[in-house]
């Protein structure tokens, strides 16, 4: 009915900002708590969901294209693997941090920050990705 | 013997549930009740790999100054990994249910058989 | 330098495919999975050459150092597997060129190559990881990848068949990781060589033989061993062309590869010698040979016909690996490597067949051998294979997996073998007679649109593809060298591992 559906716009503008700022903070507290790609990517993505189901599919697309997701679900892995290709080329095994920067802790922190947003990327673009196509296929009753 | 029974009662539950999922997975007809029963049985492996790592009296793996007995977080890692392999599978099984109704109007597994038999004369 | 190559293995689909996702034209799709099955392949070369002599190649992932961190360590049965690979990787791509744009919907090339890539991406890592969960995660990228692979088939029971491999294979990868869970309570650590040098501390936990059973169960549903082969014949029979040779030549070998590297490097062989697992093994192994081959022979499909056949092939690997003397072993590791020649081959034939005709029902294939001479000879080159007549592959492996058995002096065996060479010329002869005789109805072409000159002949890049899978199918029949010799120090290595250092 009317109310219901004037709540549910309301909360879903206030809270689809809030959620993507919760979702950065897991994303870049990857490396001391509970937290990381994955999980941020599934978070982020929830925030579009939400949004998407309470406005309308069309509406969600405009927000976020779909050829926009596509190209960030490859880079994100691109990115991934990017990490792993420029410290082989710094002259270290695939995937090896330590040589990334001048002491071996800060290229730790700065290989898996990159690594995880790789990841959180795609993730986020594959999720939406999915909801979209799921929902356009399948007819609304 | 209840000492036992008790004292591992977490790997009965993670037998039970595995076990709830199997059998939802081998005995019902409806395609997305199958991806659910494979849904609950990868959970409870993970469940099983997590239970493994606890160390009695140790806590949470984040690194803090005050403790100094801390549980094993490698499972909980590896766990992460086959946390995406299950939602990627059942994200995949889902889409496969799509197409699948599109294409036979029924996701109920005899219906489709009968259907597929009837194809073959 | 030799070190990086063997990584680059790896790094060079896992960059390549998420860029051939993003195009939608054919050529570029196809460019891009053709550089990436070439290079593949030297490098294989290249690796396989390193390691013949009996050295090993170790990468450490990351610089961190085993048990704590990833180690690839490739020996020669991990450079075998991976050539074999990229080999069958490189024909199926020669074969897409022409087979991908008739059975492919127009709008799904670059996902089709893209999964094609990832499928090639994780089966490459099976064949070259020496960390047990690692060799999981990739076991799980090639199986979602086949199958997204095996539903963009043409009818709609591909996608039924893709459910069922899903349900099955995701079910058997879960048995995998069960039993890998319960490795890891034993032991402590996650890389095969570490565990098995400490296996004496731990082998008398009940924990290590139920995950030895669940890690058993785990890879006989993906390798289809008998009596756990129920997806494959669906599977395989309604997949595209390019789908069925890529997968059945290379994703039942991998599995058994790792029950291979499972059986002889992770546990040591006595330990399963008193379960009574030989004797298991052999009895599936018979079972598997003679039932694949009579169910081959009562089908009336060609591609399901094949399937069926592969059941039985690889019930002979089976045995030759619970034979447990220097024979068998390096009879299966041949086999490996001759049945997916063989098999390439003649689902390329299908494929052909398909190509021209749009059917593979025999009944509806009268005569139609006569029309390509050339095709039809490269199908029972390798159908003679499959029988094992003497100057082709198959020969090789039925004499070494004879002479293993009467060594042992199992003659139920050398039965069970004699009859599924019998039954094997049986369902031969059914694909040769319904090309080569014609019959009084005339042959109907199905769903051809008016003035469609491709009857005319088989196209080129299709017949190139099948010649190369035929002229390997005679050739190392003849000159027995190069698989013979790597799966004779594969199965001396294999063999003598039981001594830990």
């Amino acid at each position: 009915m009317m109310i219901n559906d004037l709540i549910l716009r309301v909360v879903t503008k206030w809270l689809s900002p809030i959620i993507i700022l919760f979702a950065l903070y897991v994303q870049f507290h990857g490396d001391y708590s509970p937290g990381g790609g994955f999980q941020a990517g599934v978070i982020f993505s929830t925030a579009i969901l939400l949004y998407a189901l309470t406005y309308g599919l069309d509406a969600a697309l405009k927000v976020i294209p779909e050829t926009a997701l596509r190209v960030a679900a490859s880079f994100g892995v691109l990115l991934y693997g990017g990490v792993g290709v420029v410290s082989m080329l710094l002259g270290g095994n695939f995937l090896n941090y330590s040589v990334l920067a001048d002491t071996p802790l800060a290229g730790q922190h700065i290989g898996i920050i990159v690594i995880e947003l790789g990841v959180g990327i795609t993730v986020a673009a594959v999720m939406i990705l999915l909801f979209f196509t799921f929902s356009r296929r399948v007819d609304p009753e | 013997m209840i000492e036992y029974i008790l004292g591992h009662i977490n790997y009965w539950f993670i037998i039970a549930v595995m076990m709830v999922g199997l059998y939802t997975l081998i005995s019902r007809t409806n395609l997305i009740k199958k991806l659910a029963g494979l849904a609950i049985f990868q959970t409870a492996v993970i469940l099983f790999y997590v239970s493994l790592g606890k160390v009695t009296g140790g806590t949470v793996p984040i690194v803090d100054e005050a403790y100094t007995l801390y549980s094993n977080p490698l499972p909980q890692v590896l766990m992460l990994t086959a946390i995406v392999v299950g939602v990627a599978t059942t994200a995949l099984g889902f889409a496969l249910v799509i197409r699948i109704k599109e294409a036979y109007n029924t996701i109920e597994e005899d219906a489709i058989f009968t259907l597929d038999q009837k194809d073959h004369e | 330098m030799n070190e990086q190559l063997t990584i680059l293995l790896v790094v060079v689909p896992l960059m390549i495919a998420p860029i051939t996702a993003l195009f939608k034209s054919h050529t570029i799709s196809w460019i891009l999975t053709a550089i990436v099955s070439l290079t593949s392949l030297i490098l294989s070369f290249i690796i396989l050459f390193d390691v013949i002599d009996g050295s090993h190649v170790i990468y450490e992932l990351g610089g961190w150092r085993p048990p704590w961190g990833i180690e690839y360590k490739i020996d020669s049965l991990n450079a075998f597997i991976a050539l074999i690979v990229s080999a069958i990787a490189c024909l199926s791509t020669i074969f897409a060129w022409q087979s991908v744009p008739k059975e492919i919907n127009e709008n799904n090339y670059g996902l089709f190559y893209a999964a094609l890539q990832l499928c090639l991406l994780g089966l490459l890592g099976i064949a070259l990881t020496g960390d047990i969960f690692n060799l999981f995660v990739f076991l799980e990228i090639s199986s979602l990848s086949s199958y997204a692979l095996i539903s963009m088939g043409r009818s709609r029971k591909a996608l039924t068949a893709a459910f069922s491999y899903l349900i099955l294979g995701t079910i058997g990868a879960t048995f995998f990781l069960i039993g890998v869970g319960f490795l890891y309570a034993a032991s402590g650590s996650l890389n095969i060589a570490d565990i098995a040098t400490r296996f004496s501390t731990f082998a008398d936990m009940q924990l290590v033989m139920t995950g030895f059973i669940f890690i058993l169960l785990g890879l006989g549903l993906k390798a289809a061993i008998f009596p756990m082969h129920s997806w494959l014949p669906n599977a395989y029979g309604h997949a595209p062309s390019v789908v069925s040779i890529f997968l059945s030549a290379t994703a039942t070998k991998v599995s058994i590869y790792v029950l291979i590297r499972v059986l002889f490097d992770l546990y040591p062989v006595a330990y399963w010698q008193a379960l009574l697992l030989p004797q298991i093994l052999l009895v599936l192994g018979c079972v598997g040979v003679i039932y694949g081959s009579f169910r081959a022979w009562q089908q009336v499909e060609l591609k399901r016909l094949l399937a069926f056949s592969s059941v039985a092939q690889i019930g002979y690997i089976i045995i030759g690996i619970s034979l447990l003397n220097n024979d068998g072993i390096t009879a299966s590791v041949m086999h490996l490597f001759n049945h997916a020649l063989i098999k390439a081959t003649l689902f390329m034939g299908a494929g052909i067949i398909l190509y021209r005709t749009n059917t593979t029902k025999l009944s509806e294939l009268r005569g139609f051998g006569g029309s390509m001479p050339w095709t039809f000879a490269a199908i029972v080159l390798a159908g003679l294979s499959l029988i094992g007549v003497p100057g082709t592959v198959g020969f090789v492996t039925k004499w070494y997996l004879l002479s293993g058995a009467i060594a042992q002096g199992k003659w139920i065996v050398v039965v069970a073998i004699l009859a599924g060479s019998v039954l094997a010329i049986a369902y031969v002869w059914k694909i040769v007679e319904a090309m080569y005789f014609n019959s009084k109805r005339k042959m109907v072409i199905q769903n051809v649109k008016i003035g469609d000159i491709n009857l005319a002949k088989a196209p080129f890049s299709l017949s190139l593809a099948l010649w190369i899978g035929a002229a390997g199918c005679l050739y190392f029949g003849l000159y027995t060298e190069l698989p013979y010799q790597s799966a004779q120090s594969i199965a001396t290595a294999l063999l003598s591992s039981e001594v830990a250092p």
